[in-house]
């Protein structure tokens, strides 16, 4: 797994398992720079979808990684520095 | 400060019954002694000894809840949500009518989000403790379903959650009749329950209460000689509560009628089975409700149907009413029995029998000579009218408690 | 507050490092700590490893073989800390009418570790999604439905009045006192048995706390694990126990010559509709609740000559309840000591509210506030008097005890001292 990378289509995929959807903006267009309190997920639902990224991808996330991302380009950029995949465009 | 005795009303219903989904529903099924109960279908039931129960059925919380509400919910709280928006709508009210800090909610809860916790549980013993999802902290405990209504209604006022078995869906209603007696302005109050799981259900077999029969017109018959048990379900009521003068004051159309008298025992020592401190309770609901004996036109029984339990409050019954001297029925035998959830819809059966005049029938059961109980087996009208109930519900462990509700007629001068 | 005015008469504590009141009282008055590394289960596979465990021997307690078995860890708690209460109370139980002796015990998580273990069991580690009821033990539905506690309880104590399980999430054992106050006070009983307790101490508890970071990872050091209001805070210590009180009207104490601890002179609890888990950082709904409480006590803030805080330990509670006080209190914030037992004993769920209505009532009998343990680093937005360290000498004749939990409630109660009361 470690050696994939991690996009925002799979940010959007785990977040709605996660968390579903329904109370901000919708997930369909492009949320990379929209802050995960207006797409409606609140610190609640970014750590139970920090817990399902972590699993997924056999990661262990920096603590503050997920408490500090404020957006989903921030998270999907703090995945692929864990997955060593820094240098990654996250918008593949 | 509405006052020590002031008059506490129930002014809308939201009922999610196994018989029925909504309030209407559930009373053209009820009144006609039709039942939901059923052979188990959330899960496959065949290995376990029982395997019938009163399941909610119809309900797609998709069609009234959010992906995001349902992803952190066990399914007891998505009812309750939905079960409070009907209630708001049948009281043709809203939240953001009132204060925030004049909305208080009050439930009763029996075992939690039990299917909630039981996947959580499962995730750990066969994956591992970072397989816990961050919902299970508050998903599955008792106090769940007053949080998330509060939250979902923006209502700040005062909280609570009772805990009495099958007898804290009264509990809760006389909690928010205390609330509302010192000064808040509406409450929601009642039960809602469901754990129809495979954990919830070995954790009910062990009850040894719970029936074998597989045929769902002879497996839960209180007061019958074939009495061997119940039939858990899912579901229950919750309902808005008011002070009489607010109530008038916003004009609200549905009186359904006043929570007259309340009381609660216990019974002496776990397990040790007792008619009368069933007894004391109800005479104490109706002093409560100053009420005589005489006044009260309908009884809705807890009806165990375990014979010794039976056998208590049909005494009980016949020690405060005398030989036959008041209709009795259970119509919880259309349901099962629905944790605490059961004693509310009692309540709110209660109203809208008084509404209509209509008795609804105990169906199937056919009373054993040594209960001197009139039991309603067929739907009754009632030309004189329904103008004053007792509800009974007694929890495992001997909780007793009694309810004396009041048709809206009444509940003016007091 | 027209009504019966409603006495303290009987404690019963069974707390981490010290079970029975007396023990309570001078690990507190030491400002010892009781967190430890957890001792029940191996934690090395989760995040946060530390807890405040209770050393607990049913047997030594006075429990017979069966009651242990039939009985979750939390309702051995609450039996046998009722048991302390009534005795220390010195009320001749059998010359009471038993239908005027209610029971009112709160709990969060009612009997989580029981049920976590037998899962384990029927589920054969969570192999078997159909579990095996074959392999349920015979007391599994008292797991199931926590009201088994109250009922344990009325029976040890012969009870027979209006009895239940208070289960507001962490605020339940300041909700299960004030219940049963309002019970006596609109005349529904004479005498209340009211406390709570929780026992959560098991894997499953502890995961979900983990999943939420709420506890705290400081693994290397259990001891001072617990840091309330202290800038190096970074979640909270799960405790486990009871507290449990006699509650009897003012005057019928009185009249029977009764050791009156204090008074519950107000109460009030509030949803703060905004969050299942998370806080308002301005306070606003505890400091609703505080009004309100303080208000049915009929007297000014500044009466008040403590403050026992919720004080959980993470970063959000600590700021949101010191906002919360400045709030509801003014300048008087500023100057009255405020301090967190969960600092020594853990966070205890449910239970601690009542824990902390026991430790407000001995701070009123005996003049001492108790310290917040562990407090060393300040921290800008936690400006008030914690008490830091060591316990204080202080006359002490009104407390404000508050409590904050999941679910969105907040909880506030006020405590007199009897002389206040005037005799």
């Amino acid at each position: 797994m470690s050696t994939t990378e991690f996009t925002v289509e799979d940010l959007k995929r785990i977040l709605r398992e996660a968390a579903g959807s329904g109370d901000g903006v919708s997930l369909d267009g492009d949320i990379l720079d929209i802050d995960f309190e207006v797409l409606g997920y609140d610190s609640l639902a970014l750590l139970e979808t920090g817990g399902r990224i972590e699993r997924e991808y056999e990661i262990s996330l920096d603590e503050s990684a997920i408490s500090e991302a404020e957006t989903p380009r921030a998270l999907v950029e703090a995945v692929n520095n864990d997955l060593g995949l820094a240098q990654a465009d996250p918008v593949s | 400060m509405n006052g020590r005795n002031s008059s506490v009303v129930v002014t809308g219903l939201g009922i999610a019954a196994p018989n029925g989904l909504g309030n209407r529903n559930y009373w053209e099924s009820v009144r006609e002694g039709v039942s939901g109960i059923g052979r188990i279908s959330h899960f496959d039931p065949s290995q376990y000894p029982s395997r019938l129960a009163g399941e909610v059925k119809g309900f797609v919380p998709e069609e009234h809840l959010t992906s995001r509400i349902i992803s952190q919910t066990d399914r007891m709280t998505q009812l309750a949500l939905v079960g409070t928006d009907c209630a708001f709508a049948d009281a043709r009210t809203q939240p953001s009518e009132f204060d925030e800090y004049e909305m208080g909610v009050v439930t009763a809860s029996s075992s939690g989000g039990f299917e909630f916790g039981e996947n959580e549980l499962r995730n750990l013993w066969s994956q591992g403790g970072q397989y816990v999802s961050a919902y299970q902290s508050f998903a599955w405990f008792y106090a769940v379903n007053s949080g998330q209504i509060s939250i979902r209604n923006g209502m700040r006022g005062p909280s609570g959650v009772v805990v009495s078995d099958q007898a804290g869906g009264l509990d809760a209603i006389a909690q928010a009749r205390r609330q509302i007696r010192k000064g808040t302005r509406m409450i929601v109050s009642g039960g809602i329950d469901a754990s129809l799981c495979p954990w919830g259900w070995t954790a009910q077999l062990t009850s040894r209460r719970l029936s074998t029969s597989s045929d769902p017109n002879r497996a839960y018959l209180p007061f019958d000689a074939e009495a061997a048990g119940h039939v858990p379900g899912e579901g229950g009521a919750l309902v808005i509560m008011e002070d009489l003068a607010s109530a008038h004051e916003r004009r609200a159309p549905n009186v359904y009628g006043e929570i007259s008298g309340y009381a609660a025992t216990i019974d002496p020592g776990a397990g040790v089975e007792s008619a009368t401190s069933l007894q004391k309770a109800i005479e104490q609901a109706l002093r409560n409700a100053d009420a005589d004996p005489a006044e009260i036109d309908l009884v809705f029984a807890d009806a165990a149907a375990v014979p010794e339990l039976d056998r208590a409050e049909a005494e009980a019954l016949t020690k405060v009413f005398g030989v036959r001297g008041v209709p009795v029925t259970a119509p919880k035998t259309t349901t099962g029995r629905l944790g605490s959830g059961a004693a509310s819809l009692d309540v709110a059966t209660a109203f809208l029998a008084m509404r209509d005049g209509v008795i609804p029938p105990t169906p199937n059961v056919r009373i054993a000579d040594e209960y001197d109980i009139d039991l309603v087996s067929e739907k009754r009208e009632s030309r004189a009218g329904v103008r004053n109930c007792l509800v009974i519900a007694r929890g495992i462990g001997g909780f007793n408690s009694a309810m004396v509700l009041r048709d809206s007629n009444q509940s003016s001068g007091r | 507050m027209t009504e019966g005015r409603v006495a303290i008469t009987g404690i019963g504590v069974t707390a981490p490092g010290a079970v029975g009141t007396k023990n309570f009282w001078s690990l507190l008055s030491d400002g010892r700590t009781a967190t430890r590394r957890i001792s029940f289960f191996d934690p090395s596979d989760f995040r946060s490893q530390c807890a405040a465990e209770v050393d607990f021997d049913p047997e030594q307690a006075g429990l017979t073989p069966q009651e242990t078995r039939r009985m979750d860890r939390a309702a051995q708690f609450a039996v046998v800390t009722a048991r302390e209460a009534a005795a220390d109370s010195g009320l001749p139980f059998s010359d009471v009418d038993p239908y005027r002796i209610g029971v009112t015990i709160g709990s969060a998580v009612g009997a989580t570790t029981g049920l976590d273990w037998e899962y384990r069991t029927v589920s054969d580690g969570g192999r078997l999604k159909l579990v095996d009821h074959e392999y349920a033990v015979p007391h599994l539905y008292n797991y199931f439905v926590p009201s088994s506690f109250t009922a344990e309880v009325a029976g040890a104590l012969g009870a027979q009045g209006p009895s239940t399980v208070v289960s507001t999430g962490c605020t339940s054992g300041l909700d299960a006192v004030g219940h049963a106050t309002e019970l006596i006070r609109e005349g529904s009983a004479d005498v209340m048995i009211a406390g709570a307790t929780d026992a959560p101490i098991s894997p499953i508890t502890v995961a979900c706390f983990d999943a939420i970071k709420a506890t705290t990872p400081r693994n290397q050091d259990p001891e001072h694990a617990s840091r309330p209001f202290d800038g190096t805070r970074s979640g909270f210590v799960l405790g486990e126990g009871a507290a449990v009180f006699v509650l009897e009207d003012l005057e019928s104490a009185r009249s029977r010559g009764a050791h009156v601890y204090a008074e519950i002179a107000g109460y009030a609890s509030r949803c703060n509709a905004y969050h299942m888990t998370g806080l308002r950082s301005d306070g606003r709904e505890m400091a609703e609740a505080i009004r309100v409480a303080i208000d049915e006590a009929r007297m000014a803030p500044e009466r008040i000559d403590y403050v026992n805080a919720h004080g959980s330990g993470t970063k959000q509670n600590d700021r949101h309840e010191t906002a919360a006080f400045k709030r509801s209190l003014g300048e008087h914030a500023y100057r009255v000591p405020v301090s967190s037992i969960k600092s020594m004993v853990g966070h205890s769920l449910g239970a601690i509210g009542s824990i902390e209505v026991a430790a407000s009532a001995l701070a009123i009998e005996h003049d001492v506030v108790p310290p917040t343990a562990n407090l060393h680093t300040s921290d800008p937005e936690c400006d008030l008097d914690y008490v830091p360290l060591a316990a204080r000498e202080h006359p002490t004749d009104a407390v404000l005890s508050v409590g904050s939990g999941f679910g969105g409630f907040q909880s506030a109660m006020v405590l007199t001292s009897p002389e206040r009361s005037g005799a």
